[in-house]
């Protein structure tokens, strides 16, 4: 039962811990109170902040050291992660490029391709997006309708709605998933583009929520011209890039902290006059303080995992499941105690409340998840699918004339 | 960081399967409902496996292991449903074992049968220890004590005592008129002792109310810390049978979903049913997580146990709660009938969540060392 990193990981963090020690103080503030507050300005800041770190190397941890990562394993991102926090300076700029597109162009890249951008990414000169989503494809994201449409020159041309695109309005590429045939079942039609963001015929509008905020985007491709070698991987093979982006996605999540705490939450209530006492109050709290402490330990059962060479499973993202829905519970406690004020524009916990509600279906909806652990972890049965082996042109048409098979 | 079993281990949990295979408990579970005969007595077993010097010293004659290797043993007897007197073994002999006491030795051996008369810690908003009241919300004072000596005199009474009509001697928690928290050590045939055994809708739990009436014993010389710890021991060996028997009921429920068919499919394919399935397992799961959250605290803050061990009762009682009603629902009305096992561990669920303090007692705790700035982890 051993929390404590081995010597190797010790002398790591000791070093990582040692170089933040020295250059915290150069870290912009990019978030919360004091953040700068016109965007180019903090992206830029941001962007120079994350060059400083890939010279430290500390960025690109576990990727290859000949593409410029530091070779190691998912437990020294773990441990870099951590000092970040403990020094209370950002990460990087583009942890999207980083965490899973940097690895997928890795595994599935040409040399040229990782010649490219590899470097580039690294050092935040070049941020990368997930051009996945759309209005109607999200969970069931092999049923994207985004068309590319091969010329007799080799070169592409790209027309669709992408959705739910964090960082896309300074991202220099984004990684594309289209469909280039129709004609065959869903999975097997799809293929991965790197496409360039400032290419004509992309539109980039903010997507703004429920706070008001806008931290996504939506992405509008019209007839946008690729080259032949944008495609990332095999043409065709688009479903099995994607899958390996969204196993990158699992790992980044994983070894990432999201920060919703306890104790913090518990704070702010006994602060509240009545509320220590108050036996309703305290079945709620502890109910649900119960639920994050099992999710912190669920994290360093991962840990532990990963040190042991095991990658995680598609049971992990049930931590997720446990973290947000004990969040809602926190916000919607808090806002009982605290009144409206909870609710205020300024108030510490309006934005929380405001964001859970999507969060919850962040990376796949909830109910998406509990399918798949349920056939992939406990082995139950699938629902039946009407979409198996099915023409995806076929599936478009019965939905057209609102039919079902 | 590695949190995986040691060799020793998985040979202590296997040795601790095995042992309980050899007796059919879950079906003597369901005889014993009806006759008090059936029921199995796996004293021996618990002797001669041991289990009851597991947290005793190796100078006081016990095994010295860890917390986690106890609660190894718990999730084994709650996998079985075996009535194993952990929570009272073990919680005495913490207090004994803190103490040095001359009986620690001997109920670590087996050789003295010991029960705990369960007393609670204060919490932030109740500055007293208190015990379990028969009924009601009102929580109970701790038995007064006057203390002569090496000796000690207790009047009062405590309710719903695991195994306490089946200990040859008890370790009783007792108040001085100064406020003072003295642990005591009392033959179950003195003078002022009496012990009514009773059973309550689960079969697997032996309990009894216990008076004590000028009782006279020895003091043991466990200080208010040591006496405390027995209580989070004590939570988290309820914690951990309650795993064990979330862990046996999961597969049988899965089994069940996917052989039984409705309208031309197995049921475990219906979201509904799946999802269910599902949030069991998210809770055994977060129950799993918040046992190993106790053993790293037991090794490595004490400051954090009360947390850790209220915790992890708090959301493995719930588990149990969830999965037990879980069963019979996908049982159908067959798993709410006389015959199936899955009433068996419902009465389980239905009983355990309402013993020491009671599952809601746990999840208070959890609020209050929150509360009070208690940083997990």
């Amino acid at each position: 039962m051993d929390l404590n990193d081995d010597p190797e990981q010790g002398a790591f963090r000791q070093r990582v811990r040692g170089w933040l020690a020295e250059h915290a103080a150069e870290a912009p503030v990019v978030m919360g109170e004091g953040a700068i507050a016109d965007e180019h300005e903090r992206i830029d800041a941001w962007r120079a902040w994350q060059r400083k770190l890939a010279d430290a190397g500390l960025c690109g941890v576990t990727w290859p050291e000949e593409f410029g990562g530091q070779g190691k394993g998912p437990i020294e991102q773990v441990i870099v992660n951590q000092e970040l926090e403990r020094a209370g300076v950002p990460g990087p700029l583009d942890f999207i490029g980083l965490g899973m597109m940097g690895p997928a162009i890795i595994v599935h890249g040409t040399q040229e391709q990782k010649t490219r951008h590899l470097g580039p990414m690294l050092h935040g000169d070049e941020v990368f997006c997930q051009l996945f989503s759309e209005p109607a494809a999200g969970s069931d994201l092999a049923g994207v309708t985004t068309r590319a449409v091969q010329a007799d020159d080799g070169s592409f041309r790209i027309t669709g709605q992408k959705v739910w695109t964090t960082n896309a309005q300074f991202s220099a590429y984004g990684v594309l998933l289209a469909r280039t045939d129709a004609d065959v079942p869903k999975h097997k039609g799809l293929t991965m583009f790197l496409v360039p963001m400032d290419a004509p015929g992309i539109t980039i509008r903010g997507l703004r929520q429920i706070s008001g905020e806008a931290e996504f985007n939506e992405v509008f491709l019209d007839d946008v011209a690729v080259p032949a070698d944008a495609v990332l991987g095999d043409v065709g093979g688009g479903w099995t890039t994607a899958l390996t982006v969204l196993m990158f996605e699992r790992l980044s999540l994983g070894t990432t902290s999201v920060g919703y705490s306890a104790e913090r939450f518990a704070q702010a209530i006994a602060a509240a006059p009545g509320a220590r006492e108050d036996a309703d109050v305290r079945q709620r709290l502890g109910a649900l303080g119960t639920e994050l402490i099992a999710g912190r330990f669920a994290g360093h059962r991962l840990l532990s995992d990963l040190a042991g060479g095991r990658l995680p499973g598609p049971e992990f993202g049930l931590g997720k499941v446990t973290v947000v829905r004990s969040a809602i519970d926190a916000g919607d406690l808090i806002a009982d105690v605290l009144g409206p004020d909870a609710l205020d524009a300024d108030s510490e916990w309006a934005y929380m409340i405001s964001f859970l509600p999507g969060l919850k279906s962040a990376g796949g909806t909830e109910e998406i998840l509990r399918n798949t652990i349920g056939e992939r972890v406990l082995g139950l049965p699938p629902e039946p699918r009407r979409d198996k082996g099915v023409p995806f042109s076929e599936l478009q048409a019965r939905q057209t004339e609102g039919t079902v098979a | 960081m590695d949190l995986s079993l040691t060799d020793e281990q998985v040979f202590l949990r296997d040795a601790a399967r095995g042992a309980l295979s050899r007796v059919d408990t879950v079906a003597a579970a369901r005889e014993a409902l009806e006759d008090d005969a059936a029921r199995p007595d796996l004293w021996p077993t618990t002797v001669e496996a041991g289990w009851t010097g597991l947290l005793t010293s190796e100078a006081n004659g016990g095994a010295e292991l860890g917390l986690y290797d106890a609660l190894l043993v718990a999730q084994e007897a709650g996998r079985a449903l075996a009535p194993v007197p952990l929570v009272s073994t073990l919680a005495a002999a913490t207090i004994l074992d803190a103490g040095n006491d001359a009986a620690a030795e001997p109920a670590a051996a087996g050789e003295l049968r010991v029960a705990w008369l369960p007393a609670a810690p204060p919490t932030d908003v109740e500055p007293r220890w208190t015990v379990d009241p028969r009924g009601g919300l009102l929580r109970g004072d701790l038995p007064t004590a006057t203390v002569d000596g090496d000796e000690a005199t207790l009047t009062g009474e405590v309710s719903w005592v695991p195994d306490a009509a089946q200990a040859d001697a008890l370790v009783a928690v007792g108040r001085t008129e100064d406020g003072r928290i003295v642990a005591v050590l009392l033959d179950v045939e003195a003078a002022g002792v009496s012990t009514e055994g009773l059973w309550r809708y689960d079969p697997t739990r032996p309990l009894g109310h216990v008076r004590l009436d000028g009782a006279r014993g020895r003091t043991i010389a466990a200080d208010e810390d040591a006496v405390a710890r027995a209580w989070h021991v004590a939570q988290a060996v309820l914690a951990a049978e309650a795993v064990g028997t979330v862990d046996a009921i999961l597969p049988i429920a899965v089994a069940y979903a996917k052989e039984r068919h409705t309208f031309g499919r197995p049921i475990g394919s219906y979201q509904a049913v799946k999802h269910g399935l599902v949030e069991i397992l998210r809770q055994l799961e977060n129950a799993r997580s918040l046992l190993m959250y106790v053993a790293w605290a037991a090794e490595n803050d004490h400051a954090q146990l009360p947390l850790a061990a209220a915790a992890a009762r708090s959301g493995a009682e719930h588990a149990l709660d969830v999965a037990t009603r879980q069963n019979i629902s996908v049982h159908g009305g067959t798993g709410a009938t006389w015959e199936h096992d899955a009433p068996l561990y419902f009465r389980r669920a239905q009983l355990s969540r309402r013993l020491l303090g009671g599952a809601a007692g746990a999840t208070d705790r959890v609020a209050g060392e929150l509360m009070a700035g208690v940083t997990p982890a």
